[in-house]
């Protein structure tokens, strides 16, 4: 299906200065059905439209690809079996049976058929991205992962690329030997794993290993897969609390403690073992630190106080990281007394890098690799390594120098996190700030080593709590690989370039996580450097070595098969729009570090227009210069680079934080499809006759115009939830839902209370689904039209102008539009 | 007249000063021609049961170089109520308290039997005396547990009101705070890195934030407690807190991989312990008391790596200048030791290993400070739990034998000069009128500081006379010393004591004989073996044995009678005869020989050496030996393989060990069995006679001696064998016949042929 913009006839409510726009819809005319606009039954009649409608009618799509795949594709079975298949969008629900490809979700690509050569990759301008997330989370529905083990031998690999035996791998000779898929390479078939072949040339083992027949799989690693030859340690988590003043007068530190004695219950394990063999240890800190050895047969624990932060060491080793099991009840009561300790402190002063760097120390004198759970709340001024000052200066935004807000105020961090990485330690950081942090600084840590940051500004316990709590608890217990190392190979023609995500690089191959939890996905760029088989097509191997939750070294790895075309239509048939902008947004925001923003933002428009002029020249059908045409998997390629366009890490005001900037921007370099899309273009939900079915409300277009005074909107993007509320909902909904008479009665600051009446009930399990595998717990705000709040939620409004600056889409599109022209010209 | 021997003992029992000469030659010239320099063994704080303190200030001569104290050697004018100095001839007045004073109402330190003195005074308020352990954890289990128990015990000993504090370490150092309740709180520091005072008090939190000053509001130094609070308590408050946290205490918990020492911080350790109360109670007696169970092994005053193939250096390593850690460590202490010394605390040393725990680097911790060295194989012996409760013992009247912080004054007459000091001591470095140039051991000075003194430890001071040859002194004239000493009492008081002494002057050309008949050997034999093991400390052992023969040859040239090259000829007058066996027996003893014994062994016995009295000094240089036989009653015998007899028990007290040795046959009876019958019940009380002495030394010396109990042709016999003067070997064994003692295999010489060698070279007219 194709979309033509037309140059649209006089009566149009636009501003002059922009080109009139008429819209002809070609073919799939469900896609009119929806909305009041079924009854427009030809393209001629949009003339007559009002601009106000033509606009809905352009914006609708959106909404409508993400609504077609659902009903074309949801609760399906999709099979892997197909190489280059494009899978369905992540908002989709289905089965996914793993059939020789990695399933899309572990891996996701921009386009499923590469251009078979550079000059075609150059011309086309889309980049060629896999967006990998290695530990995604797995419906109960599907298959878990097959380990193989093939013993002492460990796992089979081609002796010249060392790519794993993979479904791509071509068994010859009756079976005695194979040659590698990647690099054409004959290897020996080791004599153990010998197997007779089939008439069609395959192993009549096929089936019955999963590294032959499935896209992913792990296999157990041998001694040389592990640190110094020796099997790994089982994991630790250390807890390390900021008790300064503000903490304690928050009662953060007590809702820590608190919440600890619970939550340790839950810490991962493997799904055979009964406890998890995770250790923990804990340690508090202001401007010294203090460790506490809570070994199981002591009677009270011990405190050590480290004061040297100028060099900070582990005062213990033994006693410090203990089996919660065991050591509850010393755990319980250091857990009881730590707050009662401070409770009278009045140190504000912190320190950041030696808590860190104490961590570290600890995971390496033990042996191990683990995470760090660090709760922080200021600005850390005490004299030690690391310290900072506030540097936050609003002159730099819109300048070339704005790049320096983004980057580290010392490099300590950097060979901190070096440090860390090194040692398996990955660094989870819950910022609680009631002013400027660095968390361009601060956060550098977390990035690097996998960690996640999760900040709470001004948090106030009886209103952020649960949203923290929920945070730790879902931290806490995610499935984890530890000390992980991460390879991507491709067959002979091209190869893995750039890698974006929470990951450091030592060199340009590999990338090292000192963790990597089932939320991280890892966005890798692929360039020519070689023609490519059309026949072979592009195949990518993605091996992670890791440490699990229990202590065994493994690999873990994914396997996909792409096509390959020297048709760019074959090439824009089988984008995905989706991941194209994940890919857009990681690169966009590391380039923030070395570019100013207005060049950014520049290439970001010029890209879009070229992906489109190259398309519009080489595959649409010949039509008029002034017309618009979109491919039709990059249909909503403009609405997304637009929302990309406006969100704040680009969009330089000193109205903005700079620390929510440089927030958004590690959290999105770390974010998967799905949750890169929810992020740029927000749910916006209807909640207006949700009683009357159980059916899921079907979301609407970010905009304004789609709000109505008399309903209840629910919006989402994957970090805040808001329920806006017009001022003539009518009472049933708002006593329904707040439990109080009017609209009047409504407190803004007051939690959804749980009413049990199916309005509250819908609500609340609308929420719930929103919320369900999403890595980040969002908070409800609630905004009230026409009240102060409701500006805050008018800036998710992704569709209009933006508060902070920004094109409405409309804008946008005729930006591109015209950009398009003067390239087709 | 008294004979010297009566003059000696009882200026002795009153002063507790005796001097190498008792009759002063009078000119310099003179004086270096006697070989024995002028010098006397001080036992400053000498328990007199008979001296109760006054409870006023001493009165001081008026001049500021002076400031001597008045004594009963100074003539008063109780008319004009002024008094001459008798050091240096200030006339000067009495204090208004001493109106009353006339000839038949003397104060007490113008009395003649008052030549020793001591002054309660009220300076300051009190402070508490302190005690910080600093304790090993990289210890056996046995071990730990044996030392939990001991200092829990200690605990009890202490005086309630005291403070204590708790420093333990292993590959950390653990700053154990005592004042906190529920959890227990300790501040930790790596072993490796050394840190200023000044860090180690910011660490500690122990440096106040400097808090505005208020306009119009009085500082009110109450309103903060007092800071240091968290680390030293009162024993009184927490002593249940600090039993139960001693009794969790747990081995260091860091892993030992086979091959390995453990690592252990000492240096460290004891850095921060001379630091926290540096910067909490500098001036105030107070103790660190360092109980280690091996070498340090990393950081600053590290003495050995932690590969065990790689021994501990011997004297052997040392002479060949590989000792790698040596010289930095022992710098590392002396810089600790000093700043100890300035701050007037005291280091003890409890070592218990087998092996050598670094004694030789550490030593000055101990030596400088006044502090005590105890060397054992392990914490669970009687020998340190003994040891140590010995520590806390208490005199008649029920105070702490241990005084702090004290410093010693020497003035002396125009006549002499004081060329330095050897002990437990440091130098003040006070120059002044009578301070020689040349010095003899710790000089320059006539101040020393002596932080933890007990009533045994004793100084050798030592003059020079400066009178020229051509300005005789008239007779009659006497040459006057006062030893002035201030301390802090155990009971926290203040005190000075004064002992001012007074010798005659001789002149040595035509009173030779006054000066000869003067002379006292013991001590002088003491005093010569002091300034052989200071500079042994220095020099080549070799070397210093030489000066000694040098000396004693000189000194037998100078007194015996003898023809020229006649040997035979050759007599020493009784008040000379017992010093060239003295000499004998030092040149053979573990202070000036290091063969066979280890560094650290050699450090151990020199520190006592150079600290103890005269009575166990000489017990260290020739060990004592008790015959028990059948024979007769016990009775001290010669110090020599021929007393080695079969049918004889020997008793040996060498100060270090004491040993009981059965000869051939009483070893067989004894196995025999006959002391169990009864009709032999008089070689069951022969045999029980020396357990007894032996138990009565053992109750009284402190370090306590390894007591050994041993029989003829056991292994441990070597203790007894090694002591003896081997006057039968096996070179001349039948020489001697086979009926009297056993011989010893040795190739060193015998007294025999020690003083025929003596001889020949004394009258030798070619020296």
């Amino acid at each position: 299906m194709t979309i033509c913009l037309l140059e649209a006839a006089a009566g149009c409510r636009r501003p002059a200065s922009l080109t009139l726009l008429l819209f002809v819809i070609q073919g799939e005319k469900s896609l009119l059905l929806v909305e009041n606009f079924a009854e427009i039954a030809s393209p001629l009649e949009i003339h007559s439209l009002p601009y106000s409608m033509f606009f809905s009618l352009l914006l609708i799509l959106q909404i409508q690809v993400i609504e077609n795949d659902k009903a074309s594709r949801g609760g399906q079975i999709y099979a892997t079996n197909i190489r280059g298949q494009v899978p369905p969008l992540v908002t989709t629900d289905c089965v996914i049976q793993d059939q020789g490809n990695a399933s899309p979700r572990y891996i996701r690509c921009t386009a499923y058929c590469f251009p078979s050569s550079s000059d075609m990759a150059k011309q086309a301008q889309i980049p060629l991205a896999a967006i990998i997330k290695p530990f995604a989370a797995v419906p109960p529905n599907e298959t878990p992962l097959y380990v193989v083990n093939h013993g002492e031998t460990g796992p089979i690999r081609c002796n010249r690329c060392k790519a794993y035996m993979c479904p791509f791998m071509q068994f010859i000779e009756g079976g005695r030997k194979y040659q590698c898929g990647f690099c054409n390479c004959i290897n020996d078939v080791p004599p153990f794993f010998f197997q007779h072949l089939d008439h069609i040339g395959r192993r009549t083992d096929h089936y019955e290993r999963p590294e032959l027949s499935l896209g992913s799989y792990e296999y157990v690693a041998t001694l040389d897969y592990c640190r110094n030859n020796k099997p790994p340690n089982s994991p630790a988590y250390i807890f390390m609390i900021d008790v300064s003043y503000s903490n304690i007068k928050s009662g953060l530190v007590k809702l820590i403690c608190n919440e600890l004695k619970t939550v340790l219950d839950n810490l991962p394990r493997e799904e055979q073992e009964e406890t998890s063999a995770i250790r923990v240890g804990f340690v508090t800190y202001n401007k010294v630190l203090h460790f506490f050895n809570v070994k199981s047969n002591l009677a009270q624990p011990q405190m050590m106080v480290v004061s040297d932060v100028g060099e900070v060491f582990v005062p213990l080793l033994d006693g410090f990281l203990v089996n919660f099991q065991e050591s509850r009840s010393v755990v319980n009561n250091l857990l009881d007394q730590i707050p009662e300790m401070f409770a009278d402190t009045n140190e504000s002063e912190t320190v950041f890098a030696p808590v860190i760097q104490a961590g570290m120390e600890a995971l390496k004198a033990a042996e191990c690799a683990g995470k760090l759970f660090i709760f922080h709340s200021s600005l850390p001024t005490a004299e030690a390594p690391g310290k900072l000052k506030n540097r936050d200066d609003k002159k730099l935004i819109n300048t070339d120098k704005e790049k320096i807000l983004f980057q580290p105020q010392t490099n300590i961090y950097e060979s901190l996190a070096r440090d860390c990485v090194a040692n398996g330690c990955c660094v989870n950081l819950f910022l609680f700030p009631n002013q400027y942090v660095d968390v361009a600084s601060m956060g550098l840590v977390t990035m690097y080593t996998g960690g996640t940051l999760y900040k709470y500004n001004n948090f106030q316990v009886h209103s952020d709590g649960p949203q923290f709590l929920s945070d730790l608890r879902k931290e806490i217990g995610k499935k984890t690989g530890f000390d992980a190392i991460m390879r991507v190979r491709t067959s002979t023609g091209f190869r893995a370039t750039d890698f974006f995500g929470a990951i450091y690089m030592n060199n340009t191959t590999d990338v090292e996580m000192a963790a990597v939890d089932c939320d991280k996905a890892i966005t890798v760029e692929f360039k020519h450097d070689d023609k490519l088989n059309e026949d072979s097509g592009a195949l990518i191997q993605c091996a992670v070595l890791y440490t699990s939750i229990s202590g065994q070294r493994r690999l873990r790895i994914h396997n996909i098969g792409l096509n390959c075309s020297s048709q760019l239509a074959d090439l824009y048939k089988s984008c995905e729009t989706d991941a194209l902008i994940n890919f857009f947004a990681k690169s966009a925001f590391k380039a923030i570090l070395s570019q100013p923003l207005k060049t950014i933002r520049e290439i970001l428009v010029s890209q879009t227009a070229r992906m489109l002029a190259c398309y519009r020249k080489n595959c649409a059908s010949p039509s008029a210069v002034s017309q618009l045409i979109l491919p039709d998997a990059m249909k909503v390629l403009p609405v997304y680079i637009n929302c990309l366009l406006k969100s704040c890490v680009l969009v330089g005001r000193p109205e903005i934080p700079t620390d929510e900037r440089a927030y958004h921007r590690q959290l999105v370099m770390s974010m998967d499809v799905a949750d890169t899309q929810l992020f740029f273009y927000p749910q916006l939900l209807p909640i207006v006759s949700i009683h009357l079915n159980d059916a899921f409300p079907t979301a609407v277009r970010c905009s304004e115009e789609r709000l109505s005074e008399g309903g209840v909107f629910f919006l989402a993007n994957g970090l805040n939830m808001f329920l806006w509320l017009g001022v003539s909902t009518p009472p049933e909904l708002i006593q329904g839902i707040f439990n109080v008479p009017s609209f009047a009665h409504i407190s803004t600051e007051t939690l959804l209370p749980e009413v049990d009446n199916p309005y509250s009930k819908k609500l609340r399990s609308i929420m719930d689904y929103i919320q369900s595998n999403r890595p980040y717990s969002m908070k409800l705000l609630i905004a009230k039209q026409r009240e102060q709040a409701e500006m805050l939620f008018r800036q998710y409004l992704v569709e209009d102008k933006g508060l902070y600056g920004g094109a409405s889409y409309v804008d946008f599109l005729c930006c591109v539009h015209k950009e398009i022209c003067q390239l087709l010209s | 007249m008294a004979t010297y021997l009566e003059f000696i003992q009882q200026n002795e029992e009153r002063d507790g000063v005796r001097f190498s000469w008792n009759v002063w030659p009078s000119s310099r010239l003179e004086a270096t021609r006697m070989v024995v320099p002028l010098a006397c063994l001080l036992t400053p704080l000498k328990e007199r049961l008979d001296l109760p303190p006054v409870q006023y200030e001493p009165v001081l001569c008026s001049r500021q170089t002076c400031k001597a104290v008045l004594n009963p050697l100074c003539q008063v004018d109780y008319r004009a109520k002024l008094w001459a100095c008798n050091f240096c001839f200030q006339r000067n007045q009495f204090p208004p308290a001493y109106a009353g004073i006339s000839e038949i109402n003397q104060p007490a330190e113008l009395m003649p039997q008052f030549s020793t003195i001591e002054y309660i005074v009220q300076r300051g308020s009190p402070t508490p005396l302190i005690f910080l352990y600093v304790v090993d954890t990289c210890l056996e289990e046995e071990d730990l547990q044996a030392l939990k128990e001991s200092l829990q015990m200690s605990l009890s000993l202490l005086p309630p009101e005291a403070l204590v504090g708790l420093i333990t370490f292993g590959r950390m150092v653990q700053v154990h705070e005592l004042s906190c309740e529920g959890i227990s709180k300790s501040y930790v520091f790596r072993g490796t890195k050394d840190l200023t005072a000044k860090q180690i008090q910011d660490m500690l939190g122990l440096t106040r934030p400097v808090v505005p000053v208020q306009q119009g509001r009085p500082l009110q130094p109450q309103e903060q407690p007092p800071i240091s609070s968290r680390f030293l308590q009162p024993v009184h408050k927490i002593d249940m807190n600090l039993t139960d946290l001693l009794g969790e205490l747990q081995r260091d918990p860091w892993p030992v991989t086979q091959g390995k020492r453990p690592l252990r911080s000492t240096g460290v350790a004891l850095s921060i312990a001379v630091g926290l109360l540096e910067g909490t109670f500098p001036n105030t007696g107070a103790r660190i008391m360092l109980f280690t169970g091996g070498p340090p092994t990393q950081g600053p005053g590290m003495v050995v790596g932690d590969e065990l193939k790689t021994p501990i250096r011997s004297w052997h390593d040392i002479e060949k200048d590989n000792a790698r850690f040596m010289k930095k460590a022992t710098k590392h202490y002396e810089t600790l030791a000093n700043r100890t010394a300035a701050n007037g605390h005291c280091i003890d040393i409890y070592a218990c290993a087998l092996d050598q725990t670094g004694l030789l680097e550490m030593k000055c911790c101990a030596n400088l400070t006044g502090g005590h060295m105890m060397m054992g194989d392990s914490f669970n012996t009687s020998l340190f739990k003994q040891t140590f409760q010995r520590v806390f013992s208490k005199d008649f009247n029920g105070e702490f034998r241990m005084a702090f912080g004290a410093t010693l004054e020497v003035k002396t007459s125009r006549e002499l000069k004081i060329s330095g000091a050897i002990g437990p001591c440091i130098s003040l470095n006070a120059k002044g009128p009578c301070v020689s140039e040349n010095e003899l051991g710790i000089g320059g000075t006539c101040q020393w500081k002596i932080c933890s003194l007990d009533p045994s430890s004793t100084l050798a001071i030592y003059f020079e006379v400066v009178n020229q040859h051509n300005a005789p002194i008239p007779q009659g004239g006497r040459g006057a010393v006062q030893f002035v000493t201030q301390y802090q009492h155990s009971s926290t008081q203040r005190r000075i004591r004064v002992t001012t002494i007074a010798r005659n002057w001789a002149d040595a050309q035509s009173q030779l004989q006054h000066i000869e008949a003067a002379f006292d050997q013991e001590v002088a034999a003491v005093l010569m073996a002091r300034l052989g093991v200071y500079r042994a400390e220095s020099e080549e052992g070799p070397d210093v044995l030489r000066w000694l023969d040098r000396q004693l040859i000189r000194l037998c040239q100078k007194f015996g009678q003898y023809n020229k090259d006649d040997p035979n000829s050759f007599r020493l007058s009784d008040s000379f005869s017992l010093y060239p066996q003295f000499m004998f027996h030092l040149r053979r003893s573990p202070f000036l020989q290091v063969f066979n014994n280890s560094p650290d062994e050699s450090s151990f016995y020199r520190h006592h050496f150079s600290r103890q009295d005269l009575t166990q000094s000489l017990i260290m240089i020739q060990p004592i030996l008790y015959s028990y036989s059948f024979s007769g009653p016990p009775e001290p015998v010669l110090l020599d393989s021929s007393s080695i007899l079969a049918d004889r028990i020997l008793l040996m007290d060498t100060f270090f060990q004491i040993v009981i040795y059965h000869g051939e046959t009483i070893a067989q009876w004894q196995k025999a069995g006959y002391q169990d019958m009864p009709e032999y019940e008089n070689f069951k009380h022969l045999l029980q006679a020396p357990l007894d002495d032996a138990q009565e030394i053992l109750q009284t010396r402190f370090p306590m001696p390894r007591y050994i109990n041993t029989e003829h042709g056991s292994s441990q016999a070597r203790f007894l064998l090694s002591k003896v003067n081997p006057s039968q070997t096996h070179n001349n064994l039948y020489a001697w016949g086979q009926e009297s003692g056993s011989p010893i295999l040795t190739d060193d010489v015998s007294l025999q042929v020690f003083m025929d060698h003596l001889k020949k070279l004394a009258v030798s007219s070619a020296s």
